[in-house]
């Protein structure tokens, strides 16, 4: 096993994160054992058919699951390896100390520009607020603080914006508030959750542009989730493949192309027939329906659609987690370089 | 936003005409006119009226005119605040009234302003711990609240409240000041007086608001923008408070649009029962005894304040939701 070679800090570790859901329905193992690592100034793609399992991840490393959901193991450590390190598993969800986390240290983008801002108050108050729950700074301060957001996430006239409501702006002009809001309390981490999947394609290629220059220049740790294998092509350096609620490949953005290791990875990027002359290509599904996560099979989890699956040892047993940092895939047939 | 008022406006005085000739017709509704009315009435306690007199009568009120120039001098009189002469008794209608029309309109607004003030915190307290036991007490005593009658809840209050408080209940003023003018003491008075009232008069309309409020802010809670509070740090309080609770408030000012009549007309019952001095016990008499301009008058003029309940509903609804402040603008 040979580790990438990267030498910038890492900002957050998540380790064998599990995340349940226990309802009356039965439990939902969301997650089961979640690892990897976002570093300064690099990308980390998150990939995986819908429900697998990457909103849930974004949003227990801010503490903010939907109930009756709860960590159940694992640790997301901040900062790992410093003095200052902090588990944020362990931290009450309500602490100030959370909460200075939250919108502090890590910012959240989401997809729905639409939804994700409240139409009641004007693109102004929102992001103030964000401003002002992470510095000791007066409301006029705030309020140039935010103009000067608007104008870095390319807002035109962010002077007379500031005053606008959500529903007044286009799709990409609310997509680029979210972004400004997101990085209202100057955060050194970025989880992107499908940022572009509800723009349209001009409309994504410049949040995606911008996203891009905002990690340059601030060197921001950015954990990107998508469905799109042309936005994980384009954005990142690594990538993360999720399925059924683990990781399933980790590798270098430009080794999961060249040579992917999982038979599902492959199976995805056999689904986007060619990523180069149709970039944002929707996911397409590939052979057979994702399993329930309340009903996960036995063995390796995508033994019922796997094409090479090794008859009584992959519905039995469950290929070994991969370490977290280390290219490889959770697979039987992996071997190891 | 201008336009969005004037339109509301425009709306209000349409329906207050259709009030005024939907109470016109009221009026003329009984066989004959008023003045044979007039004439049966005086009959009845032993005095004649001759057919001169009959005819000068009806020249004087108009009643031989077509009816639409009867009814256009009737609006007339009505808005130099002349609403007639109650047949039963014998006095301007507006004495009759008296200060029944502003006693019915603060017991409706302390009955309103005791549901929004119930509701309000159990709906969102419903709503955030659901299923918790709270919410399942809350839900049950909101279903009893809904199934028992006004009236009967009235009663028991009453008892409960003369039996083991040994309240003065009934009435809106103790008997010292049921006659005496207006002065501070007498307002005070009436302050003690309100809460039963307003508690029975409230009850239904706020068991139905706190499923209201309970099932929006459910559907609330599960929209991303209230992900986007939490992410920026708010505590949980300061999130719930300001977002979805502001969204879900848009049924609330609508419930003065619906509540206020239905308040209005709840109170007949429970007043009856109350004793209170409202304008419901009025017209329930007068419509017994086919008094018409009084009960005309009352109908006119409760019709006319739910216009302006929900007139009052819209700029608070307007308050509420920018997207209506600022409709018609780009
Ligand atoms: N509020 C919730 N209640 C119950 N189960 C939930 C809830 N949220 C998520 N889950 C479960 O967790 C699993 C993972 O959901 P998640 O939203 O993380 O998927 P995703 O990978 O983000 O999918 P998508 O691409 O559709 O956004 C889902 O399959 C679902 O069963
Ligand atoms: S472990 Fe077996 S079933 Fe699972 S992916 Fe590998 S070959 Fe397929
Ligand atoms: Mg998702």
């Amino acid at each position: 096993m040979r580790p990438t070679p990267m030498a910038e800090p890492i900002a957050l570790a998540v380790r064998d994160l599990a995340v349940r859901f226990e309802m009356e329905q039965g439990n939902v193992h969301a997650l089961e054992g979640v690892s990897f690592d976002l570093r300064a100034g690099r990308t980390l793609g998150i990939v995986g058919e819908s429900g697998c399992g990457k909103s849930v991840t974004a949003r227990s490393i801010l503490r903010i699951i939907d109930r009756p959901g709860r960590i159940t193991g694992g640790r997301i450590l901040l900062d790992p390896g410093t003095p200052q390190e902090v588990d944020l598993a362990a931290l009450d969800p309500e602490s100030a100390r959370m909460r200075a986390v939250r919108g502090g240290r890590v910012g959240l983008i989401f997809q729905e520009p639409m939804t994700a801002l409240s139409v009641h108050y004007t693109v102004g108050n929102q992001i103030i607020e964000a401003v002002r729950q992470h510095s000791d700074i007066s409301k006029a301060e705030a309020r140039n603080r935010a103009i000067e957001l608007l104008r870095e996430v390319g807002i035109p006239r962010p002077e007379t914006r500031i005053d606008a409501y959500p529903f007044e702006l286009s799709g990409g002009l609310r997509q680029r508030v979210g972004i400004a809001m997101a990085l209202a309390g100057d955060p050194d981490i970025l989880i992107a959750d499908e940022p572009t999947t509800a723009l349209d394609v001009t409309t994504q290629a410049q949040i995606l542009a911008l996203l891009r220059r905002l990690q340059a220049e601030k060197r921001i740790a950015l954990m990107l989730i998508t469905h799109d294998m042309g936005v994980i092509a384009e954005m990142t350096d690594e990538v993360a493949v999720m399925y059924l609620g683990r990781v399933v490949e980790y590798a270098p953005v430009a080794a999961l192309f060249a040579a992917p290791r999982h038979p599902y990875t492959r199976a995805l990027l056999r689904a986007v027939p060619s990523v180069l002359a149709a970039p944002r290509q929707r996911l397409a599904t590939i052979g057979g329906a994702v399993p329930h996560p309340g009903a996960r099979p036995a063995g390796c989890a995508f033994h019922p659609r796997c094409a090479e699956v090794i008859p009584g040892r992959c519905t039995a047993e469950m290929p070994p987690a991969i370490p977290p940092g280390i290219a490889g895939a959770s697979c039987f047939l992996d071997v190891p370089a | 936003m201008l336009m969005y008022l004037l339109r509301r406006l425009g709306l209000a005085l349409v329906t207050c005409l259709f009030i005024s000739v939907l109470t016109f017709i009221i009026i003329r509704l009984p066989p004959g006119d008023f003045v044979d009315a007039y004439i049966a009435n005086l009959a009845a306690s032993g005095s004649t009226v001759s057919n001169e007199q009959a005819e000068a009568m009806r020249r004087d009120y108009g009643l031989d005119q077509p009816a639409l120039v009867q009814y256009a001098r009737w609006l007339g009189r009505v808005l130099e605040g002349d609403f007639g002469v109650s047949m039963v008794w014998r006095r301007p209608v507006t004495e009759v009234i008296g200060d029944r029309l502003w006693l019915t309109m603060v017991v409706s607004f302390a009955a309103l302003f005791l549901t929004w003030a119930i509701a309000l915190p159990i709906g969102i307290y419903s709503a955030v711990r659901q299923y918790s036991i709270g919410d399942y007490v809350f839900t049950t005593l909101g279903f009893i609240g809904l199934a028992v009658p006004n009236f009967l809840l009235a009663l028991i209050l009453m008892y409960l409240g003369f039996r083991y408080l040994g309240l003065n209940v009934g009435g809106l003023f103790s008997p010292d000041y049921v006659q005496a003018p207006w002065s501070w003491a007498r307002v005070w008075d009436l302050a003690k007086h309100l809460p039963l009232p307003a508690a029975v008069l409230a009850l239904a309309g706020t068991a139905q608001l706190i499923r209201i409020m309970r099932a929006n802010l459910l559907d609330e809670l599960r929209k991303p923008y209230v992900v986007t509070a939490r992410a920026k740090g708010l505590t949980e309080r300061r999130t719930i408070l300001k977002y979805p609770v502001r969204a879900a408030l848009n049924p609330f000012a609508s419930s003065v649009a619906y509540l206020f009549p239905y308040l209005v007309s709840g109170s007949i019952v429970v007043s009856l029962v109350l004793g209170l001095p409202t304008v419901g016990p009025l017209l329930l008499q007068a419509l017994v005894a086919q008094d018409m301009f009084l009960a005309g008058t009352i109908v006119l003029l409760l019709g006319i304040m739910t216009v302006v309940g929900t007139l009052i509903s819209d700029v608070l609804l307007m308050w509420i939701d920018p997207r209506i402040r600022l409709e018609g603008h780009g």
